[in-house]
This record gives C-alpha cells, sequence and structure tokens, in this order.
C-alpha cells in the first residue's frame, strides 16, 4: 500500500495572527510554523500503516522552500520520503491541481479535513475528484483490508460507517488517531530525515480559481458585563432582554 | 442565470439552514437581478422556501439517495446548475455540504470559497467576506471563474423572509455507479440530544469541572435551555467527553446564538473556535481567566454553586414565559 500524506505549513495554534502590506499578507514574523493539525493526526494514521500493514509513507507540500523544516519534521515522525512542490499554495483548487499531477501513484491519500489558516476545506474533496478517486471527508476512523477501506465520519450529530475502495481520498481529523498518539520526534528519527529523500517538483500549469484580496481582525470586543453570583436573576433578565438569545 | 441554491432536508424536511440559504441566495439574487432555483432531494413539503425567495424548486425523487452521498449530490447539483445555466451556486456549512461542495467546484470548474459570512461586497468582480484563521480574522475573496460556489457560515446571515411562493418541477438527474462507489453502511445518530452544528444555544463545560462525573449540572442546563453540550479541547484529550464534544481550532466550530462557558479558562485555541457565536457567558472562579476579556456576561463564581441556581432560575423563567 503506497500512502501520500498532505501536509500543510501553518502558524502554530498559539499565534496571534496580524497582517502586512496594507493588510493582504499574513505576518510571518515571530511565527512558529508546524504541521497542520488534522495533517498531523492523518500522518499518524500512516505511520500506523506503516507498521501494522507495511505501507510505505510519502509526505507532501506544495510550498517554497521555507516550508522545508516542515517536510522534514514529517520525515523525523517517520515518513519514508518527502516531495516539496516549488510554488506558492494561493489558491486551494491550485494546490488540488499540483497534487494531483503526483497522486495518481498512490493507493491511499490522506490529507487533513481543512488548514488551519485559511480554513478552505476544500483540497482533499478537489484533488479526489481530479484524480477520480473516491473520497471521504471529517474522517475519524479508517481501516484498510486489501483493496477496500472502512471510514468513518463524523456528522452533524453523529457519524457514519462508509464501504470504499482504493484509490481513495481521505480529509482527516482527530479521531483518526488520539492526540496521546502523537509522536514528537526524537533524536535519531532527526538524525534520520536528514538523509531521507526531499524532492523538489516543480508546478504544473493550472490556475487559480479565487484570489485572497484582503484581510481584516475582528472589531474589538465590548467590555464585559460582570454579574453577581447572587443574583442569577439579572443574568436571565439580560439574556432575556438585552441580548435576546433565550 | 438563476441563482442555485442547494436546500437540505433531513427525514423529508427542511432543515433551519435550508431557509438561512435561500434567503442569502436571495440577496446574491437580487444584486444580480436574477431569481432563486433551490434543488431539494427527498423532500416531503418544499412550499416554504417560497418565503425565503425562492422562485422555483427543483424536486429530486430517488430512493437511491435516501442515504446522503456526497458523489451523487454533487453529480444532482451539478446537473441542476447546468440546467439552469446558474453562474451563482450557495451552500451551507453543514457536514454534508462541506462534503459535496470541493466535489461540485472541479466538476463545475468552479471556484469555491467556503465560510462566507456576508453577501458579495461585489458581484464583479465577485467578491465575498470569510472567515480565515478559525474566526481570528476574516479574509476578502475574489472567485474569479465564470461558475462561482458560496458556501455560507452557519448562522452569519440570518432568515430574510419575503413575500412569494415557490413553484415546484420534478428533476430526473442521470446517476451512474461511478457516482455510488462508497456506501453508508450504517448511520449513527445521536438521538434526543441537540447536536452542535444545528444548536441555536451550546452550554460548554472545561477542566475546571474536575471530573466527567460532574456533567450532570452540565447537561440539565443544557435540557433546560434545550442547548447542545460541549467541551473544550483537554476534557476531550482525558476522555472525560466525547471528541465530538470538542469545540475550537481543532474540533468543531461553533456559532451558536448563545455560547455558555463553565469552567474554561478560554485559550487562545478555544476562543477561536467559539467566536462566531453571538453573545458568549462565562462562569470561572478565577476573575483572571482570559475568557472573560472574550466574553459578554460574566460571573465570577464557584461553578458548582452558580450552575445549580442558574438552572433553578432560568426553569422559573420558562414556567413564566411558556
Amino acid at each position: 500500500m503506497k500512502i501520500l500524506v498532505c501536509i500543510s505549513h501553518v502558524p502554530d495554534t498559539t499565534s496571534k495572527i496580524n497582517f502586512t502590506d496594507g493588510d493582504t499578507k499574513f505576518d510571518t514574523n515571530g511565527v512558529q510554523f508546524v504541521i497542520n493539525p488534522n495533517d498531523e493526526f492523518g500522518l499518524t494514521r500512516a505511520m500506523w500503516f506503516k507498521e501494522k500493514q507495511g505501507a510505505s509513507v510519502t509526505v507532501v507540500n506544495v510550498g517554497e522552500a521555507d516550508t522545508e523544516p516542515t517536510l522534514r519534521r514529517a520525515l523525523a515522525i517517520g515518513a519514508d520520503e518527502a516531495i516539496r512542490i516549488n510554488t506558492k499554495p494561493t489558491d486551494g483548487f491550485f494546490v488540488a491541481k499540483q497534487l494531483a499531477a503526483i497522486a495518481k501513484d498512490f493507493d491511499l491519500v490522506i490529507a487533513g479535513r481543512e488548514s488551519i489558516d485559511y480554513n478552505g476545506g476544500m483540497v482533499p474533496g478537489m484533488l479526489a475528484t481530479l484524480i477520480d478517486a473516491n473520497f471521504v471527508n471529517n474522517c475519524i476512523s479508517l481501516e484498510v483490508e486489501g483493496q477496500t477501506a472502512t471510514a468513518i465520519r463524523e456528522i452533524d450529530g453523529g457519524k457514519e460507517t462508509l464501504k470504499t475502495s482504493f484509490p481513495l481520498v481521505i480529509g482527516g481529523q482527530k479521531g483518526l488517531v488520539e492526540e496521546s498518539d502523537l509522536k514528537i520526534p526524537n533524536m535519531r528519527g532527526i538524525m534520520m530525515a536528514r538523509k531521507k529523500s526531499l524532492d523538489v517538483k516543480e508546478p504544473v500549469d493550472g490556475g487559480n480559481a479565487t484570489k485572497a484580496v484582503s484581510f481584516e481582525k475582528p472589531a474589538p470586543k465590548g467590555d464585559v458585563k460582570m454579574v453577581s453570583p447572587d443574583n442569577l436573576d439579572e443574568l436571565v433578565n439580560l439574556l432575556h432582554n438585552d441580548a435576546k438569545v433565550i | 442565470m438563476s441563482v442555485l441554491v442547494y436546500t437540505e432536508t433531513e427525514n423529508g424536511k427542511l432543515k433551519k439552514t435550508a431557509f438561512e440559504v435561500a434567503s442569502y441566495a436571495k440577496g446574491v439574487a437580487d444584486m444580480l437581478g436574477t431569481s432563486v432555483t433551490a434543488v431539494a432531494v427527498n423532500a416531503d413539503d418544499v412550499s416554504e422556501l417560497g418565503k425565503y425567495g425562492v422562485e422555483k424548486v427543483l424536486t429530486v425523487s430517488n430512493d437511491k439517495l435516501n442515504n446522503f452521498n456526497a458523489k451523487a449530490y454533487a453529480d444532482v447539483l451539478k446537473q441542476a446548475a447546468e440546467k439552469e445555466s446558474s453562474k451563482v451556486v450557495v451552500v451551507s456549512s453543514s457536514a454534508n455540504a462541506k462534503f459535496l461542495a470541493p466535489i461540485l467546484a472541479v466538476n463545475l470548474n468552479a471556484g469555491y470559497a467556503s465560510n462566507v459570512v456576508a453577501l458579495p461586497e461585489s458581484d464583479s468582480p465577485f467578491k465575498v467576506k470569510r472567515t480565515a484563521f478559525t474566526n481570528k480574522a476574516f479574509n476578502v475573496t475574489e472567485i474569479t471563474t465564470d461558475v462561482k460556489l458560496v458556501g455560507l457560515s452557519k448562522n452569519a446571515f440570518g432568515l430574510k423572509e419575503s413575500d412569494g411562493a415557490a413553484s415546484t418541477e420534478d428533476f430526473s438527474p442521470s446517476l451512474n455507479d461511478a457516482d455510488f462507489t462508497t456506501e453508508v453502511s450504517s448511520v449513527d445518530k445521536v438521538t434526543g440530544k441537540v447536536p452542535i452544528a444545528d444548536a441555536e444555544i451550546v452550554v460548554s463545560g472545561g477542566r475546571g469541572l474536575k471530573g466527567p462525573e460532574n456533567w450532570g449540572m452540565v447537561e440539565e442546563l443544557a435540557d433546560v435551555l434545550g442547548a447542545a453540550t460541549a467541551c473544550s479541547k483537554p476534557v476531550s484529550d482525558m476522555g472525560w467527553r466525547p471528541h465530538s464534544e470538542h469545540v475550537g481550532q481543532t474540533g468543531k466550530p461553533v456559532a451558536s446564538n448563545l455560547y455558555i462557558a463553565i469552567g474554561i479558562s478560554g485559550a487562545i485555541q478555544h476562543l477561536a473556535g467559539i467566536n462566531a457565536s453571538k453573545v458568549k457567558v462565562v462562569i470561572n472562579n478565577d476573575p483572571e481567566a482570559p475568557f472573560f476579556k472574550a466574553a459578554d456576561y460574566g460571573v465570577v463564581g464557584d461553578a458548582f454553586e452558580v450552575v445549580p441556581q442558574l438552572i433553578e432560575k432560568l426553569k422559573e423563567f420558562k414556567a413564566n414565559n411558556a
């Protein structure tokens, strides 16, 4: 089984979000970049398939040279090899087309349901459709037997079990593995990662379908109104008469 | 050229989000000088859509579509969009809509903007405002393709009633076997509880509640309010509550009218996930908890005293306002 894990290079979840160049660009100053959390759950599940079912695991990122530490980290966690497609990931459709150019060689593609920066939530489904693969989104469990797979996806208010087959693309999230299963690379992994192949490929043609024009931060919040714990009638009253939410 | 909107149903009934996306589609159609066509699959009664600006409903009846199937549903919508020559297609942010939207985008060669929170700032160029960085920011996105796909954030636009009645037309798209290569083998829906995605009120508990055995009062408060229950990340990581209740940056987003946080300090990742909620109430015994800065109403006090009292007050209120 050949597995491709798509890795987004995103700001750490604790990052303060600021913009530069007249609010047209994300300010990377002082920001720590990490493997997108949704992708990391998928990578860890891929490691399980490697250990238990002898799968090979390739990681891929669409990005410029500054994303290589993130790919090296994925190699240190245990991926066999890495590919970087050398272009700025400017639009979900564009990124999906870049991934489609290499994904045909794999049985299973694991991506995160969305990146935590742009939250587009479109690359896995677009990729699946471009390469004519099956697709399961919001995937919280994945088992493979031969060419067939059983996946559980989260739905609004529950979950659903799906039977499907390779080639398969999943949009994964927490549940694929537990938070406690995530691996912190050890020194041996880090040393080995330096020797593993990181292949840089040039992008294929493929126009953008969207363009990020500008960014803004939410308006600052008004002051909190404090209510005494001895006067909860007031809270009920405020929620009913002022906020009108009950 | 009408604006096409996918109006979702559950067990044959239109969902509330269907009326919200219909209202939004009407707003877009007014900007473009056109009308709204809705697509409803296996719906019992679609007449109510007329009240939210839909002029025509394409009704699809097909037993093969009894279970949601993203590929097949995307195929239905693609054929409907082509039939109507639609340039703008609107879907919701439900789990199902987010599943089918990227498939539909490729099939229509359409640019897709998800998590959109307002009507287009302009229709040519077509620019929409959406959330990004998990609600820590907004992003204005221009969709540059001929056909545009808009995913509307939940509870961002609201319902807009207008006068009108919708006509219906039977629509029988041709589906093929390739649409059904992924099959649903079982559906496990929690019954008798409000899903977070559909909830107008969410009651959420954090580590301050000390253990899973103390969730009875969270559930009771949720019951009184007809609310969904949720939790912070540490609580789900420790296994006190299921992952499906984890709200925050790596969990579920919450966009309810009212969010009540009990014993949650308010880590930046949690705040990002619930930021789209309209009114936030924070109950915490630590007056320095960062969540108070993001709250509309705060109570500094012991949750084990405050919550039971609040439940009683709300029961009285409900009894008097029934």
